[in-house]
């Protein structure tokens, strides 16, 4: 071994050790962070050599130590912008990863939902079969946060239950002077014929803004496990609004039983360096899947996008568009896999990746990787890299809009059709705004 | 209209451009007057749709020589969006498509924009909804066209309206429609010529720039110009069109080397 990589090793068994710290809302929780530690032992962290990470140094997060972060008392003033008007009395929230019951209110929610934390699930065995049950959850990432398991944000839906109000599930990091590790864990059941509409959220307080000067460093590690059984619906939007100094790794992975729905809504727009997995498993046959994404950085960003798809069921059927905007010196990475196993024929996907550059500094890495054994199927994919049309601009000056208002116009025009399908409207007016001002102030 | 003693709103003077090195203008002189519609014909290649754009301030194109004066005023320096709001109008040859933009909204943030510059308060959603339905007679088009995105998906005819719209409600000083006949069939032109007609005012000029003599049998102007290899080579009344049309812009050429020869 290199120096280096013991160094790397080291730090991998420091943050272990840092992580199981971490007091456990249930002692039960032992186990499973006792299974990730074991399944750590066998894992080193990623570097550019790997082909996954080719695109995404990570040499700022190994050379930064993170303490714990520790629990802060927030009143519910402070977070009162954060709240989905929609999910008002549907919303859990999490400071620092510990859940605040008192900012927290779901009365809302009809019979038949859980939606709390660990100490509040009435039948904590129930969720035994799922917690970190879900295929490719030894990603190293993924098993530091399940070494370190602490609490789950729990969303638990009935059978043939149809749940309206969005469920709103709000991680909020206040940042320490020094560096904090925090890592939120969610766990969602959707049992069939139920239906679910879900909204994630990862914020800091105190600023919202990517140039925020004095941010101060901090690393948010999540994972959400979503299950969605026979015949049931699930729409997913995430939010990620770190600030400019976060580091934000993050992974989704979802279960799929037959005839199920799965649309995924994600919008990234913070940290200084971010990266989401989102793994989708098919356990039946003809699901419906849609991933939306829409990214847009500036400065000195990077964010990274993974997403999996793996077909073993016929009769699938998936759609996915990735936007991004790309200003300054930022640089965005996407990776589209779709895998279509030899059982999981009549499958159609459809990838497109469309990214839009502003400034002939910023960076995109843009890879489709549909890898197909069924013989009888209908894939495609694609990929543009453009810049605004000067002659659009021009005409818009023409009719008197300044080159700012003209380029905002054609910024919000961009990345509209994803805005516009997001399920939660509240949603969709602060982030238009956002996409209009180039910020990711609310 | 012909109006003695009206005030001169363009006036421009040994114009002189290049795009990337190349001239396309050299030496291009016109005044126009309040109430006049003006028409520059031409072939091909003879600079007058670069005319266009730089009247408009398309950032492609360099002046390299001479004045352009808009009430007596140099607008060489205005960037494009200064010019309109000031009062000047380029209805395009190839209206652009702007998807995820609509055109409602796209009508209002300019209109506003003019608003603004003039000093007046900017008309909220409901009023701007009342104006625009107003114009819309004027080009006679569907107020289904509104909540479409820009010109997206439009036929040649309908963006050539939707132009003549933006026109009716920012009521320019100078409007200037290069190649507005382009694309249109005879039903087209003739509302688009229509709408024109009806804008035009003591008060305003228009420049009318065309291959074809066609349009003018609709929007009658008042003085052609023949312009070839980037100046104004003849001017004339009406007459000239008619005559360009039997005779062709070769005819022209040869009156021209005459003339010199003289």
């Amino acid at each position: 071994m290199s120096i280096q990589t013991i160094t790397k090793q080291n730090y991998l068994s420091d943050l272990i050790q840092q992580v199981r710290q971490v007091p456990m809302v249930k002692p039960w929780l032992k186990e499973a962070r006792d299974r990730a530690s074991i399944v750590l032992e066998e894992l080193t962290l990623p570097t550019k050599k790997d082909e996954a990470w080719q695109f995404t140094d990570l040499a700022n997060l190994y050379a930064t130590n993170f303490g714990l972060a520790t629990n802060k008392v927030v009143s519910i003033q402070d977070i009162a912008h954060l709240i989905l008007p929609e999910a008002e009395n549907s919303h859990l929230v999490f400071i620092n990863g510990f859940f605040a019951s008192e900012l927290s209110s779901c009365q809302a929610l009809p019979k038949g939902v859980f939606v709390g934390n660990l100490s509040q699930l009435p039948d904590p065995y129930l969720i035994e079969n799922y917690l970190g049950r879900q295929q490719d959850s030894n990603e190293v990432f993924n098993a530091i946060n399940t070494a370190g398991i602490s609490d789950v944000a729990i969303v638990w839906v009935n059978k043939n239950i149809v749940v309206e109000t969005p469920v709103h599930l709000l991680f909020i990091t206040i940042p320490d002077e020094s560096p904090t590790i925090t890592q939120p864990r969610a766990l969602v059941v959707v049992e069939s014929g139920a239906k679910l509409n879900l909204v994630e959220q990862y914020v800091a307080t105190g600023e919202g803004c990517p140039d925020a000067p004095a941010a101060h460093p901090y690393f948010t590690n999540s994972v959400i496990e979503i299950f969605v059984g026979e015949n049931a619906v699930v729409d997913h939007t995430r939010v990620q609004r770190e600030t400019s100094a976060a580091f934000h790794i993050a992974r989704s992975g979802i279960s799929q039983a037959k005839y199920s729905q799965y649309h995924c809504h994600t919008v990234s727009l913070g940290a200084k360096i971010s990266r989401h997995n989102l793994d989708i498993f098919q356990t039946g046959e003809s699901t419906e899947t849609t991933l939306n994404g829409l990214t847009m950085i500036s400065g000195e960003q990077l964010a990274d996008k993974h997403s999996n798809i793996c077909l073993n069921y016929p009769d699938g059927v998936t759609q996915q568009v990735h936007k991004t905007i790309v200003d300054d010196r930022a640089s965005v990475v996407f990776n589209g896999r779709v895998f279509v196993g030899k059982k999981a024929q009549q499958t159609s996907a459809r990838q497109i990746s469309r990214n839009l550059v502003l400034s002939p500094k910023a960076r995109v890495n843009t890879k489709p990787q549909l890898e197909i054994i069924a013989d009888n199927v209908k894939c495609s994919h694609g990929a543009t890299v453009s810049q605004l049309d000067g002659d659009e601009i021009f005409y818009l000056q023409s009719r008197g809009l300044d080159q700012a208002a003209a380029t905002s116009l054609l910024v919000e025009a961009f990345a509209l059709d994803i805005i516009n399908k997001l399920p939660v409207p509240s949603l969709r007016q602060v982030l238009s705004r956002c996409m209009a001002c180039k910020t990711m102030v609310f | 209209m012909i109006i003695e003693n009206s005030e001169v709103i363009l006036s421009v003077q040994d114009l002189t451009a290049s795009v990337e090195g190349t001239p396309i203008l050299k030496g291009l002189n016109l005044e126009m007057k309040a109430g006049e519609i003006h028409a520059i014909m031409g072939p091909n290649g003879s600079g007058k749709s670069t005319f266009s754009k730089i009247l408009a301030g398309h950032p492609d194109y360099e002046i390299t020589g001479g004045e352009i004066l808009f009430y007596g005023q140099s607008i060489l320096e205005m960037e494009p969006e200064q010019r309109a709001r000031s009062g000047i109008f380029l209805a395009f040859q190839y209206p652009l498509e702007i998807p995820g933009v609509s055109n409602l909204d796209f009508l209002r943030v300019a209109y506003n924009s003019k608003r603004k510059h003039t000093g007046l308060p900017e008309l909220d959603n409901f009023d701007f909804e009342d104006l625009v339905h107003e114009k819309l007679d004027v080009v006679k088009m569907d107020a289904a066209f509104l909540d479409r995105s820009v010109n997206e998906g439009f036929s040649g005819g309908e963006k050539k309206r939707n132009e003549i719209l933006q026109m009716a409600l920012l009521e320019p000083k100078l409007s200037i429609l290069d190649e507005t006949d382009s694309g249109l069939d005879i039903d087209a032109l003739k509302i688009v010529a229509n709408g024109v007609n009806q804008l035009a005012n003591k008060d305003n000029t228009m420049l009318v720039i065309t291959h074809y003599q066609r349009l003018l049998d609709y929007i009658i102007p008042d003085f052609v110009h023949v312009m070839e290899a980037g100046r104004i080579i003849t001017s004339g009344g009406k007459e000239l069109a008619l005559e360009l049309e039997a005779r062709g812009y070769e005819w022209v050429r040869e009156e021209e080397v005459l003339e010199v020869a003289k």
